[in-house]
């Protein structure tokens, strides 16, 4: 590249236009329809009729990687079933999350014992993750909460105000 | 080709179902030689949910190893912690109080329920129909916010002890309970009509995907997919347990052998679930939940015992092989949905990946529940 073309750092600023994508993309993340154990079912529960994900945007589950912003590993992975879960992040566009759904994603949960054979113990392992999520399987609420987390990670800000202890 | 031109030229191509497919519930790989639109084999290729569950039931001890059982067939938790507990009460010699088998029964009825509600929901998802999975997911909210109450969780129940259940439960889970059988009576007709007799569900259901009885025979078929196919074999019936035997309640049986026949049996499987509850309430003496003496670290004697209990997916068995220490020898578990699975092999040949799919979709496939 010739000098005359190369533009000096920081001179170009998109911060306003970053800020107008970030809370398009933050308020409709894209899951992937991935289920792999346990948690895909309150995964399903929660895309459902009572906790109803639409509210926070989330609840376009696709069954392409392609087309998905958010992949949400919602079980146990192991080693036969693993390198098909780094194809489907592979597959992903950019810009890409993952949220780690209960103690398996997040580190083999229960079934990691002295000479286990099967499991890979915790999706970070194979890619970055975003948010964990513990639970075992962890409840609808926790999955809302855990979108809420990436918003805000997203945006800088939480949109929702946190729900208090009872 | 020949030279009489008389062969028509014949080419096959190979795709694969998986193992991220929204049809195949799970991580279930299928791979599928197409004659065009038709299917000529379709091989499933299992292992991708494996988590170790016998080779765990060797290294745990007998009370360590109970909350796995919640983690095979998670849609029906209770019924495979059941068979465990109840094969280690007959390795052990343990007695169970009246009160809990009537608990254990409720309870369980109230899981095949909420099993049954959350096919019949993913089933019409794979046929193309949105709308029945947001009211049978609203039912099956109810069952849970009751099993709760009790058991403490929504979905992977560790409620059954050796010797009984861990809480009693009380007044308000029996009137709830009551009041939501109630309520999902009243909504049956809702859902026959909304799914029943909607044409588009009969067209992809009726004739299509036939499993004659000799298949399931062969293939050790059981539940819901051996009674849509004119079997009236039930493990409730065929060899009662728990307090089974007590109670009065009719096996439905369809002798169609599609995947209509199949969703049928299960609606009228969940009204016969209805009726149990009802009766195993009534029946509810009080009393102890759980038997005395039974010791914090179980040792069962010498033996081998094997037992099934009758799962929403069919017979789920457990076989336990005690060397007198605190873990068992040898834990074997029989999976209902492995053997359903696997006549997909032979009875899909042929048939267009569509109606493969509802088949697939009939036979209620839980994949860890599959691989263990």
């Amino acid at each position: 590249m010739d000098e005359q073309t190369q533009v000096p750092p920081g001179l170009i600023h998109f911060a306003a236009m970053d800020q107008i994508l970030d809370l398009a993309r933050a308020n409709s993340l894209w899951p992937m329809t991935f289920g792999l154990a346990c948690c895909a079912i309150e995964m399903m529960a929660t895309g459902a009729a009572r906790f109803d994900m639409a509210r926070f945007g989330c609840e376009v589950f696709r069954p392409s990687p392609r087309q998905s912003d958010v992949m949400i590993v919602c079980g146990t992975i192991n080693k036969k079933m693993a390198p098909a879960v780094v194809t489907l992040y592979d597959q992903m566009p950019e810009p890409k999350w993952v949220i780690a759904m209960g103690n398996c994603a997040i580190s083999g949960g229960p079934f990691v014992f002295p000479g286990q054979y099967n499991v890979v113990e915790g999706v970070d392992k194979l890619f970055p993750v975003d948010v964990y999520i513990p639970g075992c399987p962890p409840r609808p609420e926790a999955l809302i909460e855990g979108f809420l987390e990436l918003e805000k990670k997203l945006t800088g800000k939480r949109r929702w105000p946190v729900a208090k202890a009872q | 080709m020949s030279i009489e031109g008389q062969t028509i030229h014949r080419e096959t191509f190979v795709v694969n179902l998986g193992p991220q497919h929204p049809a195949t519930h799970g991580v279930l790989r299928i791979k599928l030689t197409m004659d065009g639109e038709y299917i000529d084999d379709a091989e499933p290729v299992i292992g991708y949910g494996h988590r170790m569950h016998e080779k765990m039931g060797e290294n745990r001890t007998y009370a360590k190893f109970l909350p796995n059982t919640a983690r095979m067939d998670y849609v029906a938790a209770m019924f495979n912690t059941h068979g465990y507990v109840c094969a280690v009460e007959r390795l052990a010699g343990i007695t169970v109080p009246e009160r809990a088998e009537y608990i254990r029964v409720v309870t369980a009825e109230l899981n095949r329920l909420a099993s049954h509600l959350l096919w019949a929901g993913a089933f019409l998802i794979d046929l193309g129909g949105f709308t029945p999975l947001l009211y049978t997911f609203d039912d099956r909210e109810h069952i849970l916010d009751l099993l709760e109450s009790v058991t403490g969780a929504r979905l992977t129940f560790c409620y059954y002890r050796f010797g009984g259940v861990c809480n009693d439960v009380d007044d308000q889970f029996v009137a709830g309970t009551r009041e939501f059988i109630a309520r999902l009576r009243s909504r049956m007709p809702m859902y026959h009509a909304l799914i029943t007799k909607n044409i588009i569900f009969r067209k992809r259901c009726e004739g299509i995907g036939i499993i004659p009885a000799e298949t399931c025979r062969r293939y050790g078929a059981t539940g819901p997919v051996v009674r849509g196919s004119g079997i009236a074999y039930d493990v409730r019936k065929a060899e009662p347990y728990s307090a089974y035997p007590q109670l009065n309640f009719n096996i439905p049986v369809y002798p169609e052998a599609d995947c209509m026949a199949r969703y049928l049996v299960r609606m009228d499987e969940m009204m016969e679930s209805m009726r149990i509850i009802e009766q195993a309430l009534d029946l509810m003496q009080p009393g102890p939940v759980m038997a005395e003496k039974v010791p914090k670290m179980l040792k069962p004697p010498k033996g081998d015992c094997y037992f099934n209990v009758e799962s929403a997916r069919g017979s789920f068995g457990v076989r336990a092989i005690s060397d007198g220490t605190d873990k068992a020898y040898r834990l074997k578990l029989r999976s209902p949905c492995f053997s359903n699975m696997s006549l997909f092999q032979e009875c899909s040949r042929g048939m267009l990946l569509a109606d493969a799919l509802a088949l697939l979709g009939s036979l209620d496939l839980v994949i860890p529940d599959m691989d263990r």
